[in-house]
Parts: structure tokens; C-alpha cells; sequence
């Protein structure tokens, strides 16, 4: 092993050529790539609309686009984001590409339903675009009931339809996952020897098939409202929108850990392979990512605590969400004891997981703040309520979304991206995300309330750092789009394990061939086995790399 | 797409762990179905506690009988579903396609008789919408439950229709000699999916039409 064999003669890319072979293939690795570009096409658009919004605020009034305008575009950057580009993120993605590989197998169990997967989703992308097109939709992305069912004159069946098609890509690639590791793990792949990417995206797809179901009866019943008039959302009928509230965050408080689970399972590969250590406490953490899916089940109505709630309800949910946490400590504890006595290197995809674990504590402790009840009143419906959630999306799932594509890149494509940009670029994403955020929970702590285009003058000094945070963190991200591409085909040939990383993945040739490995590989060996009992390292340190 | 179907599928190292695989496969699926169908009976739940009285009322107005016949037809279909199974079993091609056809008839036969009640249901005004009609103090909440009538017995209709379709497909199959005692699976799995439709209706009988024939 060790660096920079050749790459293999025939791999995965060069197999055979031309856009139909992409587009009736059935090799994971290959739909990794279809998801890449898709989410990648919706994450440049949902970017377009924050941008027109942080525009928006960089002046008290409301001068560059109109009230609705606005409300449109909010909307847009929260369905794009969350249902066309995060959800569907690092599991897609990277765990389209690397489940297989991580336990041995050479294919997910269903490989045509993996395929079949990637075009729903486009097509649930097609309704929301359409949606977008023909004039927007201006509900926000949770769509509340009445205003969503009745009163909202703009296309809300359209997009509700695409968001719902949408979730069966998610339940299929969720079911595929399941089974693929349950059944397809090579011969002496245990259950504890799985690299704890794996087992977050275990947990990660017990939520996908047991919350996106009622997220789509949800949204059915909100389309056969607007277009039939049932009256099961509508109070003027003897319905109650409180039932759609509890249904929809059924699904969608789970739907932040489908984002967020992932990426811990990215920043746990990539604390191990660059402290050159063992995760501590790989058990705990495994169980953690089970334990975080159970429990998040369990805390939607965190969200409904100024909506009318029952208080003994809300005080039930307050203490259950301050459970939650507990796991997700378990979990940052034991990447930070990993680090201690390790030999740290800060290469870009550790940055990006040094990041991760600072800006998801801070968006973590934020949400305890708004899980205890007297303060929620308060912050309710304001920017600390943005600046939390984005600490855990961008923060969180966006940078383990970006050190994870780092990381595996020479995997996926054979080539090595240039370090020293890369490093430079996870530096801006970070002080830019910062300064765009942070503020925010300024502002949502003296009052300034979420969804309006227009605010009071003396917020603006917080609003324009948050703006210019906001170009700086773009900046961030076109950067590794640049010479990501450029890597493509002026990038170094990186041989098969250029990190000398633990892990199935790194055992075959970057690219990997089409059936992911020569021979079915036997596991001798727990996950990270980077050091000995004795903290003998069987692998040589890594040379830093020349920037 | 190999043409001969007692191929393994490249993925798979045996037939075994290809048919645990779509075994466990098929029944997350359903998993994901009860989840879906938990959202709406969910919603019934929280209404008929709301409004006993209009419920009950509501469900009068259901024709009893056709639900039983109903009911019955369902669990015949399910009992020549497992007929079904076993013939694949036991190598039996005739029987099979019998079975299989008599299934998708009596799916054929639940779904018009279904049709027939929407239509009356239609004739009697009680139908969601403009036009709906009802003793006054109740009306709003009986509408309510005709919502969830509609909606309920829509979304396991479209479930029985996509089941037909299946059931179709197998029988196709079983007439090209498709299915082995080596190789049954999807004759297995549709079977699995055509009980949890029965099996939704089994809930959705006694919820809709049984809950006030005891005033």
C-alpha cells in the first residue's frame, strides 16, 4: 500500500462512457455522483435566495424587494435547502458512495432502487422548480395550516407535491441502507467493527423510513385540503392546525437529525484518521447516533410551545430535549478525549471536523437555551431561533458535508485537491459562517423577529455584519467548487490510501473498480486500529504536506 | 435486468442472502406504510375524541352491510394470496396463476363495490365541499369525519390498486415460468404487501363503520 500507485487500468469511471450509462447505472458509486451534481445544483440556487434576502437586510427598509417578495424568497431557501440539499446530503452522496465499500460489499442490496431513487428526487426537484418558476410559494418552509391550506394564493399543491415525492427517495435510500448492512457485510465485518460512519447512517435511515411516512400523509392531507376542502386543518370547519404543527414536526424535528447524524459519522473518520488514534469510546458513540434517532423522535413538540400547547405537554418535551442532548455530548466528549495524546494533523478535512465540533457545541447549547421554556417565550420566532438551527445545519451538517467530500475525494476521483487552498478555503467558511451568524443571535436576543424584510434602524449594525458575513462565507464555498473541478484533471494522482487511513475504502484503488474490490476482503481487525495496546503506532505517521 | 430469473444478482454472494435481503427489504417498506397510515389514523383519533356524538352520527350514514361484504371479500383475497404463495412453493404453475387471478378479482370485486359506496355517498350529498349536507349542529364535524372517510378509504384504495398491479405482474410472470421452489420471492413479498392492505382495512371497518352502532 501507500502512496501513489497508479490508478487501476479499468475503475468505476472509465468502465464505459457516454451520458446514457450514467443514466440507466446501477453502481452506487457512479449515483453518488448524479446526487453530487443535483444537490450541488440546488444548493447554488438555495444560495441565490439567501442572497437576495441578506441584500434585503442590509438596510432597515424594506427597498430591494417587496414584503411578499421576500416571503417568497425565505420560503425557497428553506425548501431548496432542506428538503433538495441537506436531507439528502452526505447520505446520498457520500454514503451512497461509501456504505458499500466501508462494509465489504459490492453493491447497496438494491441497486435499481438506488437508481430509482435519484430520479424521484429529481423529479420532486422538477415540481419545486416548476413551483418556483410559475411565481413561488410563500408559506415558509413549514408550511403552517390555515394559511398554507387556504388562505395562501400562491402554489403551495405544487410544491407540497414535490416535497412529498422527494421523501420516497428518502425512504428508498434509507431501506436500502438498512439492508445493506445489515446482510451485505463482508465475512468478519461485525457489528463493532463498522467504521461509526456506518453506524450513523444506520441511525440516519431508521429515521428516514419511520418519519418521512408521515410527513407525506401530512402533506397529502394539506393538498387534498387546498384542493378538495377537506376540513381537517381548518378551524372555520371544527379543525384544529395545531394537529398539522404536531404532525409536521413528527418528521421534520427527526429531519434535523438526518442531517446532522451524518455528519458526526463524518467528523468520527476524520478525528480518527488525523489523530492517528482510535475513536475513545467507539461504543458510546455508536450508540449515541442510535440513541440521538430514538430520542429525537421524541421531542417535536419543542416547537409548539407558544402555539397552544397543553404546559404539562411542553414541560414533558422540554425535559425530553434536554435529554437529547446527552448523546450528542457523548459524542463531542469523546471526539475531543480522541484528540488528547494524539498526533494531530491539520489537514483541510480536519479543519472542517474542528469546526464541526466547536460550531455544533455552540448550536447544541443553543438549543438547550430554547428547550427551557420561560426563555423560548422569549427568543421564540427570532433570529436566535435562525442562528441556532444554522449552527447545526451549516455549521454542523455543511462542514462535515465539506471535510467528508475532502476527505474522500482522491477516492472518489483518483486525484488529490491543491491542500493549501483547501485549507484557506475551510478557514473563510469558518469566519464566515461565524460572522454571519453569530450576530444573529444578538439580534434574536434583543428581539428582532424571524420572516420580516423590513426591521427597526437599530439593528441594522448587526444586520450588515451578518450580510458581510454572508459574502464572505459564499466566497468560502465557491473556492473548493473552483478547484475541486480543477483538481479533476490537474490534480496529483493520489494511489490508493494517500491519508494512510484505517477503513475498507482505502483498501482498494482510487478510483475503485466497478464491483468495489478484487476479492471480497476479510476483517481481522476492529474500526481505527491505528495504534496497538501498547500506542505503538502500526502506521507510520503521515509527512506533512507541503502547502 | 437478467432473463433468466433464478439469477443471483451480482451484489448478492448467494440466493440466501438475496432473498433475506428483499425479505428484510419488503418489510421496512411496510414499516414505512404503517408510519404513513399511523399519520391519518392518528388524525381520526384526535377527532373522534373531539366529536363523539357527530362521529357516531356520521357513521351511521355508512352502509354496514357493504363494509362486511367487503371485509369479507379482503380476507378471501388474502386466503387465495397464501394459496398463491404456496403453489410457488410446490412447483404448482397452474395453481398459481389460478390463485393469482382469483386474488386480483376479488381485489377487483372490493374496489367496484367501493366505488359503488362513494357514489352513494355522492347522491346522499355527503361528500366534503359545497355541497355537503347534514343535520345542523353536527354538520361541521360530520364533514370532518366524511374527510377522513374519503381519505382513509382513498389512500388504501390506491394501496389496493397498486397491489393489483403487482398481482398482475406476477401472473405474467407465473405464466412465463418465472417462479421456482428455488425462486418465489416476489410472489412472497406481493403476498406480504396484499395482507398489510387487509390488514388496513381490518383497522379501517371497524373504525369507520362500527364506531356509533351502539347508540
Amino acid at each position: 500500500m501507500s502512496a501513489a500507485q497508479p490508478p487501476p487500468r479499468i475503475h468505476y469511471l472509465n468502465v464505459s462512457y457516454g451520458i446514457r450509462s450514467w443514466l440507466v447505472t446501477t453502481d452506487h458509486k457512479r449515483i453518488a455522483w448524479l446526487y453530487l451534481l443535483s444537490i450541488t445544483f440546488f444548493f447554488v440556487i438555495g444560495g441565490l435566495f439567501a442572497v437576495f434576502m441578506r441584500l434585503e437586510l442590509l438596510t432597515p427598509e424594506g427597498d430591494l424587494v417587496q414584503a411578499d417578495t421576500y416571503n417568497k424568497l425565505f420560503t425557497l431557501h428553506g425548501v431548496t435547502m432542506v428538503f433538495f440539499f441537506l436531507i439528502p446530503s452526505i447520505p446520498a452522496v457520500l454514503g451512497n458512495f461509501l456504505v458499500p465499500i466501508m462494509i465489504g460489499a459490492r453493491d447497496l442490496a438494491f441497486p435499481r432502487l438506488n437508481l430509482a431513487s435519484w430520479y424521484i428526487y429529481t423529479l420532486g426537484g422538477a415540481f419545486t422548480l416548476a413551483a418556483a418558476a410559475a411565481g413561488g410559494v410563500d408559506t415558509g418552509w413549514t408550511f403552517y395550516t390555515p394559511y398554507s391550506s387556504i388562505y395562501s394564493n400562491t402554489h403551495v399543491a405544487l410544491t407540497v407535491v414535490g416535497i412529498f415525492i422527494t421523501g420516497f427517495s428518502s425512504i428508498l435510500t434509507g431501506l436500502n441502507f438498512i439492508v445493506t448492512i445489515h446482510k451485505m457485510r463482508a465475512p468478519g465485518m461485525t457489528w463493532f467493527r463498522l467504521p461509526l460512519f456506518i453506524w450513523a447512517h444506520y441511525a440516519t435511515s431508521i429515521i428516514f423510513v419511520l418519519g418521512t411516512p408521515v410527513l407525506a400523509i401530512t402533506l397529502v392531507l394539506v393538498a387534498l385540503e387546498r384542493l378538495f376542502h377537506l376540513g381537517i386543518f381548518d378551524p372555520a370547519l371544527g379543525g384544529d392546525p395545531i394537529l398539522f404543527q404536531h404532525l409536521f414536526w413528527f418528521y421534520s424535528h427527526p429531519a434535523v437529525y438526518i442531517m446532522i447524524l451524518p455528519a458526526m459519522g463524518v467528523v468520527s473518520e476524520l478525528i480518527a484518521c488525523f489523530s492517528r488514534k482510535r475513536i475513545f469510546g467507539y461504543d458510546f458513540v455508536a450508540f449515541a447516533s442510535l440513541a440521538i434517532a430514538v430520542i429525537g423522535f421524541l421531542v417535536w413538540g419543542h416547537h409548539m410551545f407558544v402555539s397552544g400547547q397543553s404546559v404539562y405537554a411542553s414541560m414533558v418535551f422540554s425535559i425530553l430535549s434536554f435529554l437529547v442532548a446527552i448523546p450528542s455530548a457523548i459524542k463531542v466528549f469523546n471526539w475531543t478525549a480522541t484528540l488528547y495524546k494524539g498526533s494531530v494533523s491539520y489537514d483541510a478535512p480536519m479543519l472542517y471536523a474542528l469546526g464541526f465540533i466547536g460550531l455544533f457545541t455552540i448550536g447544541g447549547l443553543t438549543g438547550l437555551f430554547l428547550a427551557t421554556l420561560g426563555i423560548d417565550v422569549h427568543v421564540h420566532d427570532t433570529y436566535f431561533v435562525i442562528a441556532h438551527f444554522h449552527y447545526i445545519m451549516v455549521g454542523g451538517a455543511v462542514m462535515g458535508y465539506l471535510g467528508g467530500i475532502h476527505f474522500w475525494w482522491p477516492k472518489m476521483t483518483g486525484r488529490t485537491y491543491p491542500e493549501g487552498w483547501a485549507r484557506l478555503a475551510a478557514l473563510i467558511v469558518f469566519i464566515g459562517f461565524n460572522l454571519t451568524f453569530f450576530p444573529q443571535f444578538l439580534l434574536g436576543y434583543l428581539g428582532m423577529p424571524r420572516r420580516y424584510h423590513a426591521y427597526p434602524p437599530e439593528f441594522q449594525v448587526l444586520n450588515v455584519m451578518s450580510t458581510a458575513g454572508a459574502s464572505i462565507l459564499g466566497t468560502g464555498y465557491v473556492i473548493p467548487l473552483i478547484y475541486l473541478i480543477w483538481s479533476l484533471r490537474y490534480g496529483a494522482v493520489a494511489g490508493a490510501n494517500p491519508w494512510l487511513a484505517k477503513g475498507l475504502e482505502w483498501q482498494t484503488s482510487s478510483p475503485p473498480p466497478t464491483d468495489n474490490f478484487e476479492i471480497t476482503p476479510l476483517v481481522t481487525e476492529e474500526a481505527y486500529a491505528y495504534a496497538d495496546a501498547e500506542g505503538e503506532n502500526d502506521l507510520p505517521l503521515r509527512k506533512p504536506v507541503d502547502v | 435486468m437478467s432473463e433468466t430469473s433464478t439469477l443471483i444478482a451480482h451484489q448478492f454472494d448467494d440466493a440466501e442472502q438475496q432473498r433475506e435481503s428483499s425479505t428484510l427489504g419488503m418489510w421496512i417498506f411496510l414499516a414505512t406504510e404503517v408510519m404513513f397510515f399511523g399519520g391519518i389514523f392518528l388524525g381520526y383519533i384526535v377527532y373522534r375524541s373531539q366529536y363523539p356524538i357527530a362521529f357516531a352520527a356520521a357513521s351511521n350514514r355508512l352502509d354496514i352491510w357493504l363494509g362486511l361484504i367487503n371485509t369479507a371479500v379482503l380476507i378471501c383475497s388474502s386466503f387465495t394470496m397464501v394459496l398463491a404463495v404456496y403453489n410457488a412453493a410446490a412447483a404448482q404453475r397452474r395453481a398459481l396463476q389460478t390463485n393469482l387471478l382469483l386474488t386480483i378479482v376479488l381485489g377487483c370485486v372490493f374496489l367496484s363495490i367501493k366505488l359503488y359506496e362513494y357514489h352513494m355517498k355522492f347522491e346522499e350529498n355527503l361528500v366534503p365541499g359545497a355541497s355537503f349536507a347534514f343535520p345542523a349542529p353536527l354538520a361541521p364535524a360530520a364533514e370532518i369525519f366524511f374527510s377522513f372517510y374519503f381519505a382513509m378509504t382513498g389512500m388504501h384504495a390506491v394501496h389496493m390498486v397498486i397491489g393489483i398491479g403487482l398481482l398482475g405482474g406476477l401472473l405474467f410472470r407465473a405464466g412465463r415460468g418465472w417462479y421456482s421452489p428455488e425462486y418465489f420471492t416476489p410472489v412472497e413479498l406481493v403476498g406480504l404487501y396484499w395482507h398489510f392492505v387487509d390488514i388496513v382495512w381490518i383497522f379501517l371497518f371497524p373504525l369507520l363503520y362500527l364506531v356509533g352502532r351502539h347508540l
